[in-house]
């Protein structure tokens, strides 16, 4: 009784988590307007989706999506592993300040960061668009990055950087080709999350995309919703969101397996040795 | 003191870490070939220095010379040195091979030049075969072959070598220490070692130099040091000895323990006070306690492996360590017998503790940053004065709250029927005492002085 009632749990749980996502998948092939309406199993609105039969600003949405979270996630990794250097290298109360000073971003609500970013784009006479929406999100993607890199230095060992300087390495040389390689499973962990920060943000874009028609997807269909109704292609692209995102976990999760493995088969031939 | 066969010059070297001085005016200098160790407890600045060599930290005051030449300012990738570091630090994300080839690709050398050196090297440190391995895979004492490869690789004319050995077990020690002096040997290049086990240092080094608080306290052959350590400390920190306060009566003749020694030291005065130390195996032990110089009664004999070490009581009320390859029984009387050559005398500076102050008023002094009472001295407040106070009459408290002021035990040794100790004020002022207490390393006491026990005076104008 006792495993039923655990077994029940941990589904009920699945099914209040998935269902809403499974219902668009599944109202995603058929042609009702209205999400609920089934009228049969069709492909059209995939087919519509892709050839361009709704409004073809959809498609600039999701390119302004894509292009954003690249440009953000890839600067906010430059900027996030020289800022953890540099607060690596800080020590006592400097350190505790800039390490208090670079969560205060992440837990600030979306809304408070969107207006101050706006007052201040305002403020400097930067004109609203695609410019001032990318500097938003490096904004606040940083201090994720940040967070990400630092454990990986603290782990290091600190005579690492100083060994490659003994070896004959400048400066930058031993960033390149020591530092750089052992924190860089701390950048990738920090461009992904900044990457999916970016896709996900409606808050912040909406308060600095300014009035020049710039969309990102969330945007769109916030405006689309309002409108009247959600248009049903956004069904199709919804359930192809989320197939991708599946898949990328599933690579993401064998590869860490394959390398557990690799790791295991390792330190087996040591205690063979 | 710049010889002509000097690789490393070390010049006035001090160093200020926030509020305490890690290196104390450093004078060294150390010839080509020679290996030199850095000896010392923790904290005592052997790193530090190892590290200004290095060029890892920036040099403030003094210099530091290479063949002559001044690098104080030079950084470290220029500097043709190399370092084998406590951890090893390799390069987890490179195998062995390009681990040791680092040094050698940043030199842009050919590739056959590379190739031809790392299998070089790797044979030298019997790692053949090795090449392709991961260094996560490898035990510490492989990693730490493959840390003095990828020092060596680079024909250094300096070997920096941090606690190599540190974090191995006992016998993989032995065996890299043998390993060590024979590179050494073959390589002929010199070799700074810094270590804080003195046995080790005492195996491996032409030279040791004794480090404490900042300070060279000694320098020399691992003989000298151990035979004519220069003061309590250096001899207490390497091997074993007995440690006594002792009176120089006249050349060649010390009292100590109640008795009078033939001795060998000479120039010291007469009835002069001094320290000696006699090393554990240094005294004979004689079964029929009327052939010995003076006698005691076995109190303990603990199996040591190849010898017994002994701790016998003597009437006088002195303990003495004994080393022996014969055992004697608990509670049998013996004699005991010391050799002139091995009684050891050493200078003593003071005998007495001697303070700087100020009156606060005729009856109260502000010395080592407190307030104490005083005998009445009829003296103006902000009059300067010195303060005798003898090592036994400084009382150390339990409890801190009893005491004037705050201190730390910062050095202790038995000298045989009582402990010498050395503490450290809060504010860094220094204090002896002498005291039939047991107390440890950095426990925290009261000073107290009764206002008999002190001697002022008034202190020299130029004072």
């Amino acid at each position: 009784m006792k495993k039923f009632l655990a077994q029940a749990y941990i589904w009920l749980l699945l099914i209040i988590l998935y269902a809403p996502i499974v219902i668009i998948a599944v109202f995603s092939f058929t042609e009702a307007k209205v999400m609920g309406n089934w009228t049969g199993f069709s492909t059209n609105l995939y087919s519509s989706l892709f050839t361009g039969g709704i409004n073809s600003s959809l498609i600039t949405a999701i390119i302004n999506t894509i292009s954003i979270a690249l440009i953000a996630a890839m600067v906010s990794t430059a900027l996030g592993t020289v800022a953890a250097i540099g607060i690596h290298n800080l020590r006592g109360w400097r350190r505790q300040a800039i390490t208090f000073v670079n969560n205060i971003p992440m837990m600030n609500p979306d809304i408070i960061t969107g207006i101050s970013l706006f007052i201040l784009f305002v403020t400097i006479g930067l004109t609203q668009g695609y410019l001032t929406v990318v500097l938003a999100h490096i904004s606040f993607c940083t201090p994720y990055v940040v967070l990400s890199v630092m454990p990986r230095l603290t782990q290091m060992n600190p005579n690492v950087y100083e060994a490659a300087l003994d070896l004959g390495a400048t400066p930058m040389q031993a960033l390149r080709k020591v530092i750089i390689p052992d924190i860089k499973p701390g950048m990738i962990s920090g461009f992904i999350l900044s990457f999916t920060l970016s896709i996900d943000d409606f808050a912040v874009t909406l308060f600095t995309k300014g009035n020049q028609g710039l969309e990102t997807l969330s945007t769109y269909i916030y405006a689309d919703a309002r409108k009247g109704g959600l248009t049903p292609e956004l069904r199709p692209l919804m359930t192809i969101i989320i197939f991708t995102v599946l898949l990328l976990l599933i690579i993401i999760n064998i590869r860490s397996l394959k390398i557990n493995k690799k790791l295991n088969e390792k330190n087996g031939k040591k205690v063979l040795v | 003191m710049a010889g002509k066969d000097a690789i490393i010059e070390i010049e006035h070297l001090s160093k200020v870490f926030g509020t305490t001085l890690a290196l104390n005016d450093i004078n060294l200098s150390i010839k080509k070939g020679e290996f030199v160790t850095l000896l010392g407890p923790s904290g005592c600045g052997k790193t530090t220095l190892l590290r200004h060599i290095a060029g890892f930290i920036k040099v403030e005051e003094g210099r530091i010379l290479m063949e002559g030449k001044d690098i104080s300012e030079v950084p470290p990738f220029r500097r043709e040195l190399n370092t084998v570091f406590q951890r090893y630090a390799l390069f987890p994300q490179l195998d062995v091979y390009d681990n040791i080839a680092f040094g050698l690709k940043l030199k842009k050398l050919p590739e056959k030049e590379i190739n031809k050196r790392v299998k070089k090297m790797l044979k030298m440190v019997s790692m053949t075969g090795y090449e392709g391995r991961d260094v996560n895979s490898l035990s510490g004492g492989q990693q730490q072959r493959v840390a003095i490869a990828r020092a060596l690789v680079n024909y250094p004319k300096v070997l920096l070598l941090d606690e190599p050995l540190a974090a191995l077990d006992l016998k993989m020690r032995k065996d890299m220490q043998i390993e060590l002096k024979e590179i050494h040997k073959k390589l002929g290049i010199t070799f700074i070692y810094v270590t804080h086990d003195q046995e080790e240092a005492l195996t491996l080094s032409d030279t040791i130099v004794v480090m404490k608080d900042g300070r060279i306290l000694q320098t020399g052959s691992p003989i000298d040091i151990y035979n004519e350590p220069k003061n309590a400390f250096v001899a207490d920190f390497i091997g074993d000895s007995n440690i006594y306060d002792a009176v120089m009566i006249e050349d060649r003749r010390v009292s100590f323990c109640g008795h009078e020694f033939e001795c060998v030291d000479e120039g010291f005065g007469n009835n002069a006070p001094a320290e000696v130390v006699i090393r554990p195996e240094d005294i004979y032990v004689l079964p029929n306690p009327a052939a010995g110089q003076f006698t005691g009664v076995v109190r303990s004999c603990t199996f040591k492996g190849v010898h017994y070490e002994m701790f016998v009581d003597t009437p006088e009320g002195y303990e003495v360590m004994i080393q022996d390859y014969n055992a004697f029984e608990v509670g049998s009387e013996i004699g005991m017998l010391i050799k002139p050559q091995d009684i050891q005398v050493m200078h003593v500076s003071r005998v007495e503790n001697i303070f700087k102050g100020e009156m606060v008023d005729s009856n109260h002094v502000d010395m080592i940053g407190g307030v104490f009472e005083c005998p009445q001295t009829g003296f103006e407040r902000g009059q300067k004065v010195t303060v005798r106070v003898p090592y036994d009459k400084v009382d150390l408290m339990d409890n801190v709250e009893d005491g004037t002021v705050c201190a730390n035990i910062d050095f202790l040794l038995y000298k045989g029927n009582h402990y010498a100790i050395h503490v450290l004020t809060e504010d860094g002022y220094s204090a002896r005492v002498s005291t039939n207490d047991v107390w440890d390393k950095n426990d925290m006491v009261g000073i107290k002085i009764l206002p008999g026990d002190m001697t002022i005076e008034k202190a020299e104008e130029n004072d």
